[in-house]
């Protein structure tokens, strides 16, 4: 294959900037974890809504927000790479390690935005393209723009953003958002909270040596570990009302409660950790079991709905 | 004539973003094409 070896002259003999970006860069401005909680949920919400989908018009769909979501990723690194190349956690991103210039974020993340947006719109419906839209434009502008550096509630109110694929999935399916869809919102959205400041525990210097509000910083540990065990008392109570609603089973019910047991019993440990404690190792477990256990009700919903669809009695 | 000359890993990354652009483009026509054929068959296709 031939490769272009010279370029033309620079009028004006400026810097020529010659990207060294790799499609790996180029992928991991879409957050890759992220993404992968995304696409699981918004795949719940598209199981678990009543009707039926085209499987390869499902496969589009996620698809679409799989990367809409990716692209708001991406918003998010071009906004923060200030921020982002001081904290340990996020100093080898893309940007702040010079693999990627801001630009090409801002770039790559808008035209990303535009095309699943459009392509969902035009493939399945407009009502779930408008709330990919919604989404991206909370994550990039609302929380990352606004919230971000200005409440320590930034993570409560921006979790949102989190929150939506499920509905998005259900939308998808049913083409209207219902009770059902806002309780899938409300597992996340209320889930988001104690996941991240569970986080934000053990990364509080982090945050604080960029001035981002998280919660911990302005308020304290010990109010932060009392609003840890707050929201996952009522993660643990919202994941068992699809139960209740009737749109999943007993037996969900009780893996749910039994999950959001786990849930607030290792709340409990972070409510009981020293103050000052260095390692908080309870801290890490309970941000490893958030991930799990989101992942783990989403997956007992998918079941529970493939169960009761083959008519299997448990 | 002042000229710039790409490096070895400029050209490895060059390389590398034009395959996988034309990959994204291919797979647009493929994701159309099938669309098409679902959406013209009246969602009986899968």
């Amino acid at each position: 294959m031939a490769v272009i070896e010279h370029h033309e002259t620079i009028p004006g003999g400026g810097e020529v900037y010659l990207s060294e970006a790799s499609p790996r860069d180029f992928f991991e401005l879409l957050k890759p974890r992220v993404m992968s909680l995304v696409v699981f949920t918004a795949l719940a919400g598209l199981v678990v809504a009543p009707g039926t989908i085209n499987p390869f018009i499902g496969a589009i769909a996620i698809l679409c927000i799989a990367v809409g979501a990716g692209a708001s990723g991406a918003l998010n690194m071009w906004y923060d790479a200030d921020i982002d190349a001081v904290m340990t956690r996020t100093a080898k991103r893309p940007i702040p390690s010079g693999r990627i210039r801001p630009q090409e974020a801002l770039a790559f993340g808008l035209t990303l935005s535009a095309f699943s947006v459009a392509i969902l719109g035009l493939v399945v419906n407009w009502l779930s393209a408008g709330l990919l839209a919604f989404t991206i434009f909370f994550y990039a502008v609302i929380y990352t723009m606004w919230l971000k550096r200005s409440t320590p509630q930034n993570i409560v109110i921006g979790g949102a953003a989190g929150a939506f694929p499920p509905m998005i999935g259900w939308a998808c399916v049913t083409g209207g958002v219902s009770i059902e869809s806002v309780v899938l919102f409300l597992i996340t959205f209320l889930w988001t909270p104690a996941h991240f400041w569970a986080l934000a525990l053990f990364k509080m210097r982090d945050y604080d040596a960029v001035g981002v509000p998280m919660l911990p910083n302005v308020a304290g540990e010990a109010t932060t570990k009392v609003q840890i065990l707050v929201y996952a008392v009522l993660t643990a109570a919202i994941a068992v009302v699809p139960s209740v609603l009737g749109f999943a089973s007993l037996g969900y019910g009780l893996f749910a409660a039994a999950l959001g047991l786990g849930f607030v019993w290792y709340s409990v440990g972070v409510l009981r950790m020293p103050e000052g404690d260095r390692a908080m190792v309870p801290a890490k477990k309970l941000f490893a079991f958030s991930i799990v256990y989101l992942f783990a009700v989403f997956s007992g919903l998918m079941l529970d709905h493939l169960i009761a669809s083959f008519g299997w009695v448990l | 004539m002042e000229t710039v000359t790409l490096t070895e890993s400029q050209k490895k990354a060059r390389r590398g973003r034009n395959i996988a652009l034309g990959a994204v483009l291919l797979g647009l026509v493929v994701l159309f094409y099938i669309v098409t054929l679902v959406k013209f068959s009246g969602g009986m296709v899968g």
